[in-house]
C-alpha cells in the first residue's frame, strides 16, 4: 500500500502535540484547578509531541529502506514494533 | 458545557485526518478487492489494531465505564475470560480456514464448507444486524452529544435552535464515514481504526492518571469501594453473592464460551480485519496482536468508571451551557454518577426499594468534564467521537462487503465485471450508511423496537459458534445440518427467554411471554444461559441431521476441514512470529491477570 499509516499518525500526533504544548505554555494556570493543580495540557502536549515524532520517524526510516531494497522485491514488513502505546 | 477554540481545532484536526486518509487512499482503489480486503495487503499490526478498534464503538467505552460504575473490576470478565480466549482461539485455530479458502467473506466461507441456504441465512441477517448496529451507534453518538451540551454555545451563537443538534450530529456524523469508506473503501476504514486507536488511548490515559491520583492511587481505589468491586471473582462461587447474579459455570459457559467465541471467531465485522493481512502468518496473528492491547483496556475503560463512583459525594459538576457556571447536578447520585432525573417533575427517579436508579451510561462524559481543563477536554472529546465512529465505520465495511459478494453478486446479478462490483460496493455505501439513519430515527422514536431487534439479534448469534466449531473440526458436518441446527439454536434461544424472567422485571421484552417457569437472579444470567441453551440445541440438532444427510465429498472439503487441510508451516518465522507461541503468551497474561485482581 502506497501509504505508510506511521505518517498520518506521526503527524496528526505532532499537530495535537504542538497545540496542547503551546496552549499549555499561554493558557491561565487558574484553568488547572480541576487538573489536580496539574498544566495537563503542557505536560500531556509534550507526551504526544514525542510520540508523534517517533511515529514519524518510523514512517521515514520504513520509506528508505524499501527505497534502499531494489524496487519490486517484497519486503517482510517491519517487526510490528509501531504497537508501543504513549 | 463550554468549550473554547483550542478544543473545537482539535476536533477540526482530527476531522480532516481522517478525510485526508480517504482522499490519498482513494487512488490505490482499483479493483473491488482492493475496496472490499483492501487488497489483502495490510501487515499483521495494523489489522490487529484496526480488528481491536472496530469493536471499540461507543459501547465499548460508554458501556464499560458504566459497568465498571456498577460492577467494578468484575467488569474485566468481559475482557479476561471472555475476548481473550476467544480471540486466541481465531487467530491459532479458525484463521487458516478463513484466510486459507481464500472466501471474501464470513458468509462466502459457510457457502464453500455448507451450501447456498446457509450463506444466504447468515448473510441477510448479518446484513440486517450491520446497518441496525450503526443506527444504534449513531443514535447513541448524538445522544451524548446533546446530553453534554456540546454545541449549545456554537448554536446559541448561530442563532440555531438546539433542538437541532440531534439532527446535526447525526447527519455530519453520517457524512464523515460515508466520506472516507466511498473514497478509499477497506483500507481507509483500517487506517482510520488505526488512528482511533492511538487516539482513545491519548484521550483516555491522561483521564486514569488523574482520577488515580485523586483517589490515591488503586490501594486509595480500594478503600473508598466495597471489596467486591475490586476483587473481580469474589462471589462468583453461587449466583446470589455476586453483583452480576451469575455463577462461575455460567459465566465461564454463557460469556467465555458460547457468547466471545460467538462474536469474536464467527462475526464477519472483525473477522474482515484479518481477512485484509497480507499473509496467512498475518492473517492469524491479526486477533492475537490485538488481544494484547485488548487485556489492557480494562484499565483504560473500566477504572475511569470505578473512580467515578468512588469520589466522595456530592462531585458532579457541570458547566451550565448559557452562562458558563458551575452546577452541582448530583441530587441522589453517587460519586460522579448522576441519578436519572424525571422529566417532568425534575426529582430523582427511584427504583422499587426507594433507592434513586443511576445514570451509569454517563461516567465517562462525567469524568472527562470533571477533570479536564479546555485544550485536553477537545482531546478527550474527539477520542469519544473518534470511538463512536470507529464502531459505525466497521459496520459499514462489513455491510458493502457481505451485501456486494454475498447478496448482490450472488443472487441478483452474478455475472458483472469487476469495475461493477466495486461501483456496487460504493452504492451500497450510500445505502447502507442511509438505512443507518433510518435506523437511528427509528431507535429515537420506538425505543421498544431497539430493545426488541436487539433481543432477535442475541437469539440469531447465539447458535453461530456451534456451526462454525463442527463445520471446521468434523468433517462428517453437512450443509442441511448446519442450516437447520441453526435454526433450531435461534428457535431454542427465543423459546428459552420466553419461559425465563430476570429477578423483578414484568413479563414482556424481557422474557416470560410463554409463561415463567424459572426466574433468574439478573438479566445477565438470563442472558447468558439463553446463549448456552440456543448454543447447546444447536450443537446436537446439528450432529443428528448431519448423520442423517449424505455427506459432502472429501475432496470438496479440503481447505476447509481440520482433518482435510494441511497445517500452515512455521517454520520459517521467528519464534515470536509463530501463532501458537504468541497465543500461549496471551493466555499466560490473561491467566495472571486474573490471578492479580482475583
Amino acid at each position: 500500500m502506497g501509504l505508510d499509516i506511521r505518517t498520518p499518525i506521526g503527524l496528526m500526533f505532532a499537530v495535537f502535540g504542538a497545540i496542547l504544548t503551546s496552549y499549555g505554555l499561554l493558557s491561565d494556570r487558574a484553568i488547572y484547578v480541576r487538573s489536580l493543580g496539574i498544566n495537563v495540557n503542557l505536560v500531556w502536549g509534550l507526551t504526544l509531541l514525542a510520540f508523534g515524532a517517533g511515529m514519524l520517524l518510523l514512517g521515514m526510516r520504513r520509506r528508505q529502506s524499501s527505497k534502499k531494497s531494489a524496487a519490486g522485491s517484497r519486503a517482510e514488513p517491519v517487526s510490528p514494533g509501531g504497537r508501543s502505546r504513549t | 458545557m463550554n468549550l473554547t477554540a483550542v478544543d473545537w481545532l482539535l476536533m477540526a484536526v482530527y476531522f480532516a485526518f481522517v478525510l485526508g486518509i480517504g482522499l490519498v487512499l482513494k487512488r490505490y482503489v482499483k479493483s473491488s478487492s482492493d475496496f472490499f480486503l483492501a487488497g489483502r495487503s495490510l501487515p499483521a499490526w495494523i489489522c490487529g489494531l484496526a480488528f481491536l478498534s472496530a469493536n471499540l464503538g461507543a459501547q465499548e467505552v460508554i458501556g464499560m465505564a458504566a459497568s465498571g460504575a456498577k460492577y467494578g473490576i468484575a467488569t474485566s470478565h468481559f475482557y479476561w475470560i471472555g475476548a481473550i480466549p476467544a480471540m486466541v482461539f481465531v487467530g491459532v485455530f479458525m484463521m487458516p480456514f478463513y484466510y486459507g479458502s481464500r472466501a471474501r467473506s464470513v458468509p462466502e466461507y459457510l457457502r464453500l464448507r455448507f451450501d447456498e441456504k446457509t450463506r444466504g441465512l447468515n448473510a441477510i441477517s448479518f446484513a440486517v444486524m450491520t446497518v441496525f448496529s450503526s443506527g444504534i451507534s449513531m443514535y447513541a453518538m448524538a445522544k451524548l452529544i446533546q446530553a453534554m451540551h456540546i454545541l449549545d454555545v456554537p448554536f446559541a451563537r448561530l442563532g440555531v435552535p438546539t433542538a437541532w443538534t440531534f439532527h446535526f450530529s447525526i447527519l455530519l456524523s453520517a457524512l464523515i464515514v460515508l466520506g472516507y469508506i466511498f473514497l478509499g473503501g477497506l483500507t481507509s476504514a483500517i487506517y482510520n481504526e488505526v488512528l482511533q486507536f492511538f487516539l482513545i488511548v491519548a484521550g483516555f490515559l491522561p483521564l486514569v492518571f488523574l482520577g488515580l491520583k485523586n483517589v490515591g492511587g488503586w490501594s486509595g481505589l480500594k478503600q473508598q469501594l466495597p471489596t467486591a468491586f475490586t476483587h473481580s471473582w469474589q462471589g462468583m462461587s453461587s449466583a446470589h453473592t455476586n453483583p452480576f447474579g451469575v455463577d462461575a459455570f455460567g459465566l465461564v459457559m454463557g460469556l467465555g464460551f458460547v457468547l466471545s467465541f460467538g462474536y469474536w471467531c464467527t462475526d464477519f465485522l472483525v473477522i474482515q480485519r484479518a481477512m485484509a493481512a497480507d499473509s496467512m502468518g498475518a492473517a492469524r496473528r491479526t486477533p492475537l496482536i490485538a488481544a494484547l492491547p485488548k487485556m489492557v483496556f480494562p484499565l483504560l475503560v473500566i477504572l475511569p468508571g470505578m473512580i467515578a463512583i468512588a469520589l466522595p459525594n456530592p462531585a458532579a459538576t457541570t458547566m451550565n451551557a448559557g452562562t458558563g457556571q458551575m452546577q452541582v447536578l448530583n441530587r441522589g447520585g453517587k460519586g460522579l454518577i448522576p441519578a436519572k432525573v424525571d422529566q417532568i417533575t425534575g426529582a430523582p427517579k427511584l427504583d422499587s426499594n426507594g433507592k434513586p436508579i443511576l445514570d451509569y451510561d454517563l461516567a465517562i462524559p462525567n469524568m472527562l468534564i470533571h477533570y479536564f481543563p479546555t485544550g485536553i477536554l477537545g482531546l478527550g472529546l474527539t477520542a469519544l467521537l473518534a470511538s463512536f465512529m470507529s464502531g459505525m465505520a466497521g459496520n459499514v465495511t462489513a455491510f458493502n462487503t457481505v451485501w456486494t459478494y454475498d447478496i448482490y453478486q450472488s443472487y441478483i446479478n452474478p455475472n458483472a465485471k469487476d469495475a461493477h462490483y466495486l461501483w456496487m460496493g460504493r452504492v451500497a455505501t450510500v445505502f447502507g450508511i442511509a438505512l443507518s439513519v433510518a435506523a437511528a430515527y427509528a431507535a429515537s422514536r420506538f425505543n421498544n423496537i431497539m430493545d426488541f431487534l436487539q433481543l432477535v439479534f442475541a437469539f440469531v448469534n447465539a447458535p453461530l459458534f456451534a456451526t462454525f466449531l463442527l463445520g471446521m473440526f468434523w468433517k462428517r458436518t453437512t450443509g442441511h445440518g448446519a442450516f437447520f441446527g441453526l435454526l433450531s439454536g435461534t428457535a431454542a434461544a427465543a423459546i428459552h427467554q420466553g419461559l425465563t424472567l430476570p429477578l423483578g422485571a414484568s413479563v414482556g421484552i424481557k422474557g416470560g411471554w410463554l409463561g415463567a417457569v424459572h426466574t433468574y437472579p439478573s438479566e445477565m444470567a438470563q442472558n447468558f444461559w439463553t446463549a448456552i441453551w440456543a448454543w447447546c440445541v444447536c450443537f446436537v440438532v446439528t450432529i443428528l441431521i448431519s448423520l442423517l444427510t449424505r455427506a459432502h465429498e472429501e475432496k470438496d472439503l479440503v481447505g476447509l476441514v481440520y482433518s482435510l487441510t494441511e497445517k500452515p508451516s512455521e517454520e520459517h518465522l521467528a519464534w515470536y512470529l509463530r501463532p501458537a507461541v504468541l497465543g500461549a503468551i496471551v493466555i499466560g497474561m490473561a491467566v495472571t491477570l486474573n490471578l492479580i485482581f482475583w
